[in-house]
């Protein structure tokens, strides 16, 4: 006897509208997959073409002499020097009053409408245009402050220090964000256990909050000085703009910085000072971005913990 | 009766406590001292706020002594450089939506496409690799993306494309297309997050009846995570408008009233950086418009943070 014919084949392939929706959904992935790589292929993209333009143009010599009218006599020497004075000093007076700050919101305020004020302040300080900063900078900072007579702020000129202290104001918000999320990350058993053994409020963010809470200021700051360091707009409005052929040796000096040499280049039409951008853009490239490599493998190392 | 009760009930050990406690503080000086140092830090965000509303309003106001505000607001024709002066604000303002009219027309599919794979189609592996590639393009110094607007997008791409007489050297599109991607990551990032805080149960129930991933992610999470991603765009919309170098340097310096994307153009970052580019004298007109348009510029991303800020906190207490 023959085996009985089923009446019927059975598949378990979909068909009609459940499969075209399976394929669509199968569809859909390469779709929306194309489209993040859209991201990453503009930054092969960018990388490829400056690395092609200006490769060639970057030696030592391209380095370390000063500006010039002629295209292949000119160099980066006081743009780097620049940016090397502004970003010290600008890191060394947002770090502790971003720190306090997040220190003195999560510990000490008072929780209440004030706190809140000043979280709501912060989070809309962060959304500020970098060149209304630079606005700041120029009405507070350059030209002087004063109120009722008195010159609260002396004027600085478009220095060093009025540099610093502007890019100071503007990278604050983002760092104080980041060090309130770092602190809240310490867990509160540690807290808890060294107040109970009687040490003091400030011993124990000495001693145990901030050294947990170091990783997460780290990853923060680390952002925020890679984007003082390619800021352009907010030290030109001060006055950066400057022809600078000299090592600056103190802070009231006038300056320039390595992404306004690059903005200067690109603007002008010869060929080769576009050669000269593209040169000054791997070496600011390679500086922010290895910036935010340092930061991705700091947050990466301690959140596995 | 607890240590508490007595207390209540005599103001006595109350005041008594009291001046415990501040002898306590009194002893360590070290400590008042700190915490006054820290209050003072927290008070320098309050003054940058201040200062900034104090200088930006204050010549401002010395703009509209000279400048009426009715020609500002009432007029369309921005012309600061050269006689006769007007100031109509909105060539500026055309200006500034035309680069964001454009450049979210890019960025916010291709964004949101992005985040939708991050968030509900990748790997986690894939996304622990990609993701921070995409953050890499935030951290692009805008100067950078500038010279690629003029350089490449202009020169090399949309010229030879469309041709040398249609598209003007200095143009809204070349701006646009490279702010598109400077925004690409705020829009993708952001709201790969919301997405992924969409609790599993929600997708595991629309598997269950049958769902695929693409109508998962389309019909449940995409519609879960909204308020995130408006926040996300609103973010995205605020970095354009207040974004400088590129416009300064692809989009041109002729204040325009259209949308139109191959036209020379300016922003209103893009008058405030040539103004400071020049040298207006203190008290001049030119001087005092500076401050005039960054109150302008101060107010949208002002209104359109605080509408972020409103929209994030919301979509926090759905979930938490």
């Amino acid at each position: 006897m023959t085996s009985p014919e089923l009446p019927v084949e059975i598949s378990l392939r979909a068909e009609g509208p459940v499969a075209r929706r399976q394929m669509l959904s199968r569809a859909s992935r390469y779709v929306l997959l194309g489209a993040t790589l859209i991201g990453v292929g503009v930054l092969a993209f960018l990388t490829y073409d400056v690395v092609r333009t200006g490769g060639g143009r970057l030696d030592w010599d391209f380095l370390t002499t000063y500006p010039s009218r002629r295209a292949a006599d000119a160099g980066l020497r006081s743009s780097i020097l620049g940016t090397a004075w502004v970003m010290a000093l600008t890191v060394s007076l947002a770090i502790p009053v971003a720190v306090g700050t997040a220190i003195f919101m999560e510990e000490f305020a008072p929780k209440g409408k004030a706190l809140s004020v000043i979280r709501l302040n912060i989070a809309n300080l962060a959304g500020v245009p970098s060149i209304i900063y630079g606005i700041l900078g120029l009405a507070v900072f350059v030209r002087g402050f004063e109120l009722g007579g008195i010159q609260l702020i002396p004027a600085l000129g478009p220095s060093i220090i009025a540099g610093a202290l502007t890019l100071a104001l503007m990278i604050l918000p983002m760092t104080v964000i980041a060090s309130v999320e770092a602190i809240r990350q310490v867990p509160p058993s540690l807290r808890d256990g060294s107040l109970a053994l009687g040490a003091s409020r400030w011993q124990t963010v000495w001693h145990h909050t901030l050294p947990g809470a170091v990783p997460g200021i780290m990853t923060g700051t680390i952002l925020a000085v890679a984007r003082a360091a390619g800021e352009t707009a907010a030290l030109i409005v001060i006055g950066a703009f400057a022809f600078i052929a000299f090592d600056n040796s103190s802070i009231n000096d006038s300056f320039t910085v390595v992404p306004i040499q690059i903005y200067n280049w690109t603007t002008l039409p010869q060929e080769a000072f576009r050669v000269n951008a593209s040169a000054g853009i791997i070496v600011l490239m390679v500086a922010v971005l290895s910036l935010n490599l340092i930061a991705v493998l700091i947050r990466e190392r301690f959140s596995r913990k | 009766m607890s240590a508490n009760q007595a207390l209540r009930d005599s103001p006595d050990a109350v005041s008594q406590l009291q001046r415990k406690m501040r002898k306590s503080l009194r002893s360590r000086p070290f400590e008042v001292l700190i915490i006054g140092a820290l209050w003072l830090c927290g008070m320098i965000s309050v003054l940058t706020t201040a200062l900034i509303i104090f200088t930006l309003f204050g010549e401002t106001a010395a703009f509209f002594g000279e400048i009426a505000v009715t020609e500002f607001f009432f007029t369309t024709q921005w012309q600061a450089l050269f006689e006769p002066q007007t100031f109509g604000i909105w060539e500026l303002v055309a200006g500034t939506l035309n680069v964001l009219l454009w450049s979210l027309l890019f960025a916010v599919p291709i964004g949101l496409a992005a985040a939708v794979y991050l968030s509900e189609y990748a790997h986690p592996n894939v996304r622990r690799l990609l993701k921070p590639i995409l953050e890499a393009l935030a951290g692009v110094p805008t100067v950078v993306y500038a010279f690629f607007a003029l350089t490449f997008v202009t020169e090399d791409f949309l010229r030879p494309l469309l041709g040398n007489e249609r598209v003007p050297i200095f143009n809204a599109f070349s701006a646009s297309l490279i702010m598109a991607v400077m925004i690409l990551p705020t829009i993708a990032s952001v709201s790969e997050d919301a997405m992924s805080n969409v609790p599993r149960d929600l997708r595991e129930a629309a598997y269950g009846l049958g769902s695929t991933r693409l109508e998962v992610a389309f019909k449940v999470v995409f519609p879960a995570a909204l308020s995130g991603i408006i926040a996300a765009i609103l973010l995205a919309i605020a970095r354009v408008i207040g974004e400088t170098m590129i416009v300064a340097v692809a989009a041109g310096s002729t204040p325009n009233l259209t949308l139109m994307p191959l036209e020379s153009i300016q922003t209103m970052t893009g008058y405030m950086l040539q103004i400071a580019l020049g040298d207006a004298g203190r008290g001049t007109t030119q001087y005092t418009s500076l401050f005039a348009v960054a109150s302008t510029l101060f107010i949208f991303t002002f209104i359109i943070n605080v509408i972020a800020t409103i929209i994030v906190n919301r979509f926090r207490e759905a979930y938490d």
